[in-house]
């Protein structure tokens, strides 16, 4: 490649960059963050999307130029040069690619990491999922889990087990609590999803999975079902509310048998 | 091998026996009249199985429909029409022992339009077979995604109800994966794979032949799981929710393993094929990457596609037989469904873009008049994607609830796919670098599909790395990303194929301005539909709901009105189609001057393909080099002898 053409294609790569990089900046695509997990997959998403950019400009400058320049003149009937090959370019191709998806590998894995925690002081919230509602159920302090690991809801059969859980079908939260998120359904698989929290986790009959959230700003939020869980799934929709502490701790003293 | 040309070596006349005639031919002879009454004959068999052996067992009812439609609709009355067609005719005589009919080759070759509508065993005639049928359930399919679009268009619930929705989107997804990108590759290269390795035909016709009955069978299936509504659980019928939905998933699980059982004969014809009949001189390194690719896709099938048989297997006997594969509360695992599933359905996308791959590289490099960059690098990638592809499946479970730790080498596996996926879109490029690039409709699609295939494998970088995909799983990030791989990777190269090999395939060039028109209309229209689904999806919208936020109102409106220019632009592709066929110019032997075997012979082929067996010296993609040939025929033989100590 002669420098005239490699300073084209670098002319036309950084134009590219540029409006895919204002694609990036300016349409609204994660809706605002709102909990400490969400940031840590937001670093991940921009951290990737601006590798996924460099790529893009690379390729598409490269088509863009050969396409427009190599066209063939209509009465042009002879053939291009036959190049075979370049082992220095394959190899090019093969390491750099390879670096880059490696380091999204370890960036990846120390956000999932860090996101899979169970910190100590973790306060535990079940969620059942069921056709076609959310149930959510706050155990009481020094509760024992039954023999599934569940303490409101019999894993199998969905039924509450504790009287003495609050229930509630919007999922109330505290601000600034490591929430352990612990989901089961009762009869088809569920997903629980609150966008603004980025943290998602498939709900499924017959097991425990869990889910670490730590909201860090209060508000009302979407909390969906993204599982497809039969005719009304559109419709499993409810809010997740995030409240200061001591607003939550009142919320949760409310009606419930002690 | 040369035996075998020799001993088929095209009769100069046709010997045709004169039909015997009477009532008796018309009622017993293999044909449609036979197959209909057959079909009766074979649901009449199966209902009086199921009916006499629920009354033997003194079971209530005794007419139990459920059942009854199984095994003799779904089983049975298929059976029935496959052998009243013909399709047995040769084993069931020679597994009685009664005199085989030689073969005489009538059933070779289409001389007319009726040809095409009968058990025939000519590979170019099943491959246009496969190609015209795939394209029905590619429009049918269509229409139920405008549907799907129709519904989606405003956020509140509009014309279908929940579980009519749920039915269109699943048998959309099913009709476009398994009656339309699979077997239209598999068409293609029916169509062109013996003729580019220089073989008379496939290494089994008769086989050939039945592969392509079992699909409309499998499609008509899953478009009747419309009168029996119950196909609500998504193409990936996830179970428990499958075995929970009404009767007519039993469709689904059925005619999937129609459809699967089609692939993988075609598959393992592919494979012997290819390792059998390669004329000689054409070792494995001469062969052009189209081959290369449906090798490598038909070792897929073949050890992929019996796990989603299993899975569908498992389902319906929990509906029917009532196991408990996936049923908890009697001790079932659900997850059990999803490792099995994806253990096929993830090496089945590449079973849907490999074939594609190999149609790229063929079209790329006739086009820009250049060898293909890096030949022996883009059939190896090939070889890496192959085994990469089975280590990656439960990368669609990373909010499963699977083992966490599992979500790490997969990812991994994940992400090194992008790498030969990487090399082969670099050495495209590479390929038009400094060619002379002819912008004829099948380059354009060939380069559509590259510009479309990186968006589409950026985004599923993007869903490789685990914490963005916690976040957009099971949105329509994912439909866009599947549609950008799908429509814009495979679906143009199957367009690709179809035009760069419509002259060969017809004798008749189509209509080149239309062509060019239809690219274009669709190309705008596809980015319009499905660039703004990554932003709704990210942005909180899930997949797979018939009503939705109001927020995402106005986005799904723009899709919406996309999509329906998108469906209309296919329009011009049938009807340039259909015209082309009946009154296009003739074609010439090799109108985009390629190198490869199948632009050597006339267009249409001859009946045996060759009339004199080639015998390759070369690479088939010599562009530029002058002398340089990929095949000479008998004539030259000496000449040939000469190229190859040259070469040595």
């Amino acid at each position: 490649m002669r420098a005239g053409s490699l300073i084209r294609v670098l002319f036309v790569a950084l134009l590219l960059a540029a409006i895919a990089t204002a694609i990036a900046i300016f349409v609204p695509w994660l809706p605002d963050n709102a909990s400490v997990e969400g940031g840590r997959i937001d670093f991940v998403f921009w951290f990737v999307t601006a590798i996924c950019i460099a790529i893009f400009s690379v390729v598409a400058s490269v088509s863009v130029y050969s396409l427009v320049k190599f066209r063939a003149k209509p009465d042009d009937d002879s053939d291009g040069p036959p190049v075979h090959g370049h082992t220095g370019l394959e190899i090019a191709w093969t390491a750099i690619p390879l670096l880059l998806v490696l380091s999204m590998i370890v960036v990846s894995s120390v956000a999932l990491a860090k996101n899979d925690r169970d910190p100590s002081d973790s306060m535990r919230v079940e969620v059942l999922g069921q056709q076609f509602a959310w149930l959510v159920a706050y155990p009481p302090a020094g509760a024992a889990e039954d023999a599934d690991g569940f303490i409101c809801f019999n894993r199998d059969t969905g039924a509450q087990v504790d009287r003495r859980c609050k229930g509630s079908t919007t999922l109330f939260l505290p601000l600034d609590r490591h929430v352990r998120l612990h989901l089961t359904s009762r009869d088809v698989i569920h997903s629980f999803w609150v966008p603004e929290f980025r943290q998602k986790q498939d709900a499924v009959p017959g097991l425990e999975t869990e889910i670490t959230v730590t909201p860090t700003r209060t508000g009302n939020f979407p909390f969906i079902c993204t599982e497809l869980c039969g005719a009304g799934h559109s419709l499993m929709r409810s809010r997740a509310i995030v409240m200061p502490q001591s607003q939550f701790d009142a919320w949760l003293r409310r009606g419930v048998r002690r | 091998m040369t035996a075998t040309v020799d001993e088929h070596a095209a009769p100069e006349e046709h010997v045709v026996t004169p039909p015997p005639t009477g009532w008796r031919h018309y009622l017993l002879g293999p044909g449609w009249i036979r197959a209909i009454w057959m079909t009766a004959l074979f649901f009449g068999l199966g209902l009086g199985l199921v009916v006499g052996l629920r009354a033997l067992a003194g079971w209530d009812p005794i007419f139990f429909w459920e059942a009854i439609i199984t095994v003799a609709a779904l089983v049975a009355a298929p059976l029935g029409f496959l052998a009243g067609l013909g399709a047995f005719d040769y084993w069931v005589a020679w597994a009685l022992g009664q005199p085989t009919k030689p073969e005489d080759h009538s059933g070779h070759g289409a001389r007319n339009w009726t040809d095409y509508f009968r058990i025939n065993t000519d590979h170019k005639v099943i491959g246009i077979q496969y190609v015209t049928t795939t394209i029905f359930f590619f429009l049918a399919g269509g229409m139920l995604a405008m549907l799907v679009r129709a519904e989606l268009a405003r956020p509140e619930a509009n014309f279908v109800d929940a579980q009519t929705y749920n039915e269109l989107f699943s048998v959309h997804a099913s009709l476009m994966i398994f009656l339309f990108v699979i077997p239209a590759f598999a068409g293609l290269a029916n169509f062109v794979l013996p003729l580019m390795i220089g073989a008379p035909d496939m290494a089994f016709p008769k086989l050939n032949a039945l592969s392509y009955w079992l699909l409309p069978i499998a499609g008509i299936m899953m478009l009747s799981s419309f009168f029996f509504p119950g196909f609500g659980a998504g193409w990936t019928n996830y179970a428990p929710l499958s075995v929970d939905q009404p009767y007519g998933n039993v469709f689904f699980s059925m005619a999937v393993q129609w459809a699967g059982a089609s692939s993988i004969m075609t598959a393992l014809n592919f494979l012997v094929t290819i390792i059998t009949m390669r004329a000689p001189g054409m070792t494995f390194w001469r062969m052009p990457l189209l081959v290369w690719a449906n090798f490598t896709t038909s070792l897929l099938v073949v050890i992929a596609t019996p796990f989603i048989a299993g899975s569908q297997f498992f389902v319906m006997f929990d509906r029917v037989l009532h196991t408990n594969f996936f049923e908890v509360g009697e001790g079932g695992y659900p997850l059990g469904y999803q490792h099995i599933f994806w253990f096929y359905s993830h090496p089945a996308v590449y079973i849907m873009i490999l074939p594609g791959f190999g149609i790229a590289s063929e079209v790329i490099s006739t086009m820009s008049r250049k060898p293909i960059f890096g030949y022996r690098l883009m059939a190896l990638s090939l070889v890496a994607i192959l085994i990469l592809g089975f280590s990656v499946w439960a990368h669609h479970m990373f909010v499963a609830g699977m083992a966490t730790w599992l979500r790490i080498p997969m990812m991994i596996t994940t992400l090194l796919i992008a790498v030969p996926t990487g090399i082969k879109v670099f050495s495209w490029l590479a390929t038009t670098w400094e060619g002379k690039i002819n912008f004829s409709t099948p380059m354009l699609w060939a380069l559509g599909f590259v510009s479309q295939f990186v968006i589409g494998g950026l985004s599923g970088i993007m869903l490789g790395a685990v914490p963005i995909d916690i976040h957009v799983s099971d949105t329509y990030f994912i439909v866009a990303h599947i549609h950008y791989v799908l429509l814009g990777g495979s679906l143009f190269l199957i367009f690709a194929g179809i035009y760069y090999w419509f002259p060969k395939m017809t004798g008749r060039m189509f209509n080149e301005k239309l062509g060019k028109t239809h690219f274009w209309l669709t190309f705008l229209a596809f980015n319009a539909t499905f660039f703004p689904m990554h932003i709704i999806g990210v942005q909180g919208m899930p997949r797979r709901v018939y009503t939705y936020d109001p927020q995402f109102g106005n986005w799904n409106l723009f899709i919406s009105i996309s999509s329906f220019v998108l469906g209309v632009s296919f329009l011009i592709f049938v009807y340039n189609m259909v015209v082309s066929w009946a009154r296009g110019e003739r074609a010439p032997a090799n109108p985009w001057r390629g190198k490869t075997l199948e632009w050597q012979v006339s267009s249409p082929p001859p009946l045996f393909n060759f009339d004199e067996i080639p015998q390759v010296v070369g690479s088939p993609y010599e562009y530029g080099v002058p002398g340089a040939r990929h095949a000479v025929f008998n004539g030259d033989r000496e000449a040939a002898r000469e190229e190859e100590e040259v070469r040595a």
